[in-house]
């Protein structure tokens, strides 16, 4: 199992059992100061200064070791989630719900803007400061440091807080700001090699490390409290075109991270050492080798080998159970699917539970098999202990990109119950006996057209869902869009990755916020957004319990609702909201904080 | 027929990649955008050797991998071989041509210039995971067919000797007529291949608790504020709550919209098969 590592001569935490808490380790530094100071010999005549000299250099030989003792405690995760924001999720279980309470249905209305941050990409020092001073810059990587995302600065991820200190991120840039007025405490930029620059999910913590992925396919250590590198790893092949997006999990003394690939590779997750970045372990998620589970669904290795699966988006853990759950994505060639064979593709567009120690599947639930249209199934799923059939079971819910619901066993993958949240999705023709959508080939694509619903982007997308344990519903943003599938190539070949079709989108004809009943599949509540069809992307969610709902609209407002009923109870216009609201204590006060394309926003109570 | 035209379209491609797996821009326009860097083509360096190797691969391999190295009944497709991808000089690939494969791939004796010259060929295909459009015709319907589909759904709004008199004249591309019937203004891309038939705007009523009636093109709409464009040029913005003040929206795409659940992928074609023969 896990032993403990050292760090700078101090025991990391070690490997409690999962419910009981740490806190026994953050008196840390005081166990460690005591004995130091009494091993100083009394002070007297012209020693006195040689003793003061050699003190003092023991005391800054032993302060940052104590410094190092604090940071992310690991087992912090595993209690609920409430004053900080330690990992993507805000905890392991994915239901983005916070015990906190502050701010409720009675005074949210009184909500006001605590303070905005404005970040700037790139090797710029500074960034709008005030009256703060320059925070450090600090430059890695391994590009020739003039290539620049051309886009916009855009969080698109979960922003950490830990000790008063928020990290963000987007891609090839890593910020540290103060918690309590967003001011700059550093800024990592990451000179870049290439690859595609999609968008970030933020970093992972460990004590005092951070972790997080590059585009071009490093992992990137860096010390929290400076910014300063500790090292820095390729973890995916560029040559092969991976790229990487993934928050980093970490569980205990494992770095978990997903690739990236639109061009017909293998997906798969690899566990890292967080003290020396070594591999621990790689899960794939598709038959690497004769024999492996699962082949029989491919036309052949070499079909499996390139299948595609990238689990892009974090998942869960389920520490009772030590599975790290988790969405994997589109089967590869995307569309022109001939090239895979007639089988289900697996373990493409499925929810996969894995061991953290070793990497070893425990079961899977595939929630598309076959994709055709680059529908994946990485969203991060969602673990809930709830009443099912009038007994207490352990749950795992996921809504997915081609507009389906499933809730499932978290024990044995068991499916439940599948619902349908988008209206209009119409590539299915039924169900089958395990519950999973059965695609109608005529929808796959047409020389002359397929009208399919949804559009590429799906029924729903990375931004993350949640579920409230007092209404005991579980939330989605959602669309319902229609666009025109040409199928471009016709050699019977098909086409690699995302190629051999032209998409062309008709419309967005709805953007709801959607609450679905997990014991039925069914839509609780759904607030439709009123617009002109213009809708941005429908953002990602937070619940509270205070009960109380925060995401973004598809028109630039922040909005609270109340999660039994989809009540609108507070909103104020910041510019469209690009990830998943958030919520953290600061110095007795609760903030909610969300991004809105390059500018941060934390709302508070005065 | 190999497909020659679509590294020409990889080309445009790699330049203005625009659909992307994780967040393609929502339909009815791009937003943000998330500043893609395309990952870099190996140059050409010596084309003489991608000439010498063409030559070889042509003879010894493309009977198994195709000539276009994408892969055939029996060889697999080499453009996305990890080994192929990995391989710089011919270090990888070299080792595989000399010593075979089980799995069917024989050995071959060529000398160290000839698997430099065939690793030059083979990395000298653009690699994209993206294709460009495309240019297969899509009138494949039957006219006589989209006009009765056409009397029966779309006269009630729309004539083929009134409002679209000439339709057709005014496309040169039937994807973009097609787009356009279907919903004006969709297609995104398409913008360009006939004259934008705009749609006429959404407008409301909003009726204040005095009674008073305010009626205008639609601006700016979410759940809390309605901005209004009147008649006279003048703009008014409410803030709404709920149902108060009372907001009637008109759209005039409604009828377009509420059709695309109805529509067999046969009526779309048929209908667009009718509709370029207005011309």
């Amino acid at each position: 199992m896990y032993s403990p590592p050292r760090r700078g001569g101090v025991d990391a935490p070690s490997a409690a059992k999962a419910q009981t808490g740490w806190s026994a380790r953050e008196n840390i530094s005081a166990e460690l100061t005591t004995p130091a100071l009494r091993a100083s010999p009394p002070l007297r005549g012209g020693e006195c200064a040689t003793l003061l000299v050699i003190l003092w250099l023991l005391w800054l030989l032993i302060t940052p070791t104590l410094v190092a003792a604090q940071g992310l405690d690991p087992g912090s995760l595993l209690k609920p989630l409430s004053d900080s924001w330690p990992t993507y999720s805000g905890d392991y279980s994915g239901r983005r719900y916070s015990s906190l309470t502050h701010i409720n249905q009675s005074n949210v209305k009184n909500l006001t803007l605590a303070w905005t941050h404005r970040l700037t990409n790139g090797p710029t020092p500074g960034g709008p400061q005030g009256a703060s001073g320059t925070p450090s810059l600090i430059i890695g990587g391994e590009g020739p440091g003039d290539i620049v995302a051309a886009g916009a600065t855009q969080v698109k991820g979960a922003i950490l807080q830990v000790d008063g200190v928020l990290y963000v991120t987007t891609p090839d840039n890593t910020w540290a700001l103060d918690a309590r007025d967003g001011h700059e405490l550093w800024h990592y930029f990451w000179k870049t090699r290439g690859g595609t620059h999609i968008g970030n999910r933020g970093v992972g913590i460990w004590g005092n490390y951070l972790f997080f992925v590059t585009p071009d396919d490093y992992l990137v250590s860096l010390d929290a409290r400076s910014g300063k590198e500790r090292w820095h790893k390729e973890i995916l092949s560029f040559n092969q075109q991976y790229f990487a997006t993934m928050a980093p999990i970490v569980i205990r003394n494992h770095v978990l991270v997903g690739s990236s690939n639109d061009l017909d590779e293998p997906g798969f997750i690899q566990s890292f050492d967080p003290e020396t970045g070594e591999l621990q372990w790689k899960f794939y998620a598709v038959p690497m080798n004769p024999g492996d589970p699962g082949l029989e669904t491919w036309k052949d290795l070499d079909a499996a080998r390139h299948g595609g699966g990238q689990p892009w988006v974090p998942g869960s853990y389920d520490p009772e159970t030590n599975l790290y759950i988790f969405g994997s994505g589109n089967p590869s060639p995307a569309y022109t699917s001939q090239t895979r064979g007639e089988g289900d593709n697996l373990f493409t567009c499925a929810v996969v539970a894995i061991n953290v120690d070793t990497g070893k599947m425990a079961w899977y639930y595939q929630t598309s098999p076959h994709d055709t249209h680059d529908w994946d199934s990485a969203q991060t799923p969602v673990l809930v202990d709830g009443e099912f059939n009038g007994r207490p079971r352990k749950l795992v819910l996921t809504a997915s990109r081609n507009g389906y619901y499933f809730t499932l066993d978290r024990l044995t993958g068991e499916h439940l119950v599948t619902g349908k949240f988008s209206d209009s999705a119409n590539w299915a023709s039924d169900l089958n006996a395990k519950g999973q959508p059965v695609r109608n080939p005529d929808k796959d694509f047409h020389i002359a057209g397929a009208l399919v619903s949804p559009a590429n982007q799906g029924a729903t997308n990375w931004p993350p869902p949640a579920f409230s344990p007092e209404a005991g519903l579980f939330y989605v943003p959602s669309t319902d869009t229609y666009a025109m599938y040409y199928l471009t190539e016709i050699d019977p070949r098909g086409a690699m990755g995302l190629g051999g079709k032209e998409e062309l989108n008709v419309a967005t004809v709805g953007s709801y916020l959607t609450a679905i009943d997990y014991k039925t599949g069914k839509i609780a509540w759904r607030h439709k957004y009123r617009t002109l069809g213009n809708d941005a992307r429908a953002p990602g969610l937070l619940t509270t319990a205070g009960r109380l709902l925060f995401t973004g609209d598809v028109s630039g407002n922040l909005v609270a609702f109340d999660p039994a009923n989809g009540k609108i109870l507070w909103h104020s216009y910041v510019g469209q909201v690009t990830n998943a609201p958030e919520t953290y204590m600061i110095d007795g006060r609760q903030c909610i904080l969300t991004a809105a394309g390059d500018t941060l926003y934390a709302f508070t109570l005065y | 027929m190999r497909i020659r035209n679509v590294f020409i379209s990889i080309l445009a491609c790699v330049l203005a990649i625009a659909a992307a797996a994780q967040n393609p821009p929502a339909p009815g326009g791009a937003r943000g955008g998330g500043g893609f860097i395309a990952y870099p083509q190996r140059p050409v360096t010596d084309p003489a050797a991608v000439a010498r190797g063409k030559v070889l691969f042509d003879v010894n391999c493309s009977f198994c991998h195709g000539a276009d190295a994408r892969g055939g009944d029996d060889g697999p497709n080499l453009l996305r071989s990890e080994l192929v991808l990995d391989d710089q000089k011919g270090e990888s690939i070299g080792p595989v041509l000399l010593n075979g494969r089980d799995r069917g791939m024989p050995k071959f004796t060529f000398t160290p210039d000839q698997i430099s010259d065939i690793a030059s060929y083979i990395h000298s295909f653009p690699v994209s995971s993206r294709t460009g459009p495309g240019s297969i015709n899509i009138v494949v319907g039957n006219a006589k067919a989209g006009e009765a589909f056409f009397n029966a759904r779309c006269a009630p709004c729309h004539s083929v000797t009134g409002d679209l008199k000439g339709l057709a004249s005014k496309y040169t591309d039937p994807k973009a007529l097609q787009q356009t019937w279907i919903l004006p203004g969709s297609g995104g891309r398409l913008g360009g291949a006939g004259p934008a038939r705009t749609a006429p705007p959404m407008t409301a009523t909003v009726t204040l608790p005095s009674g008073e009636k305010v009626e205008g093109k639609i601006d700016r709409m979410d759940d809390f504020v309605i901005s209004l464009t009147l008649a006279d040029g003048t703009h008014r913005s409410f803030q709404t709550e709920g149902n108060t003040p009372a907001v009637e929206i008109r759209d005039p795409l409604a009828g377009h919209k509420s059709l695309l659940r109805t529509y067999a992928d046969a009526d779309i074609h048929n209908v667009t098969a009718y509709l370029v023969t207005l011309k």
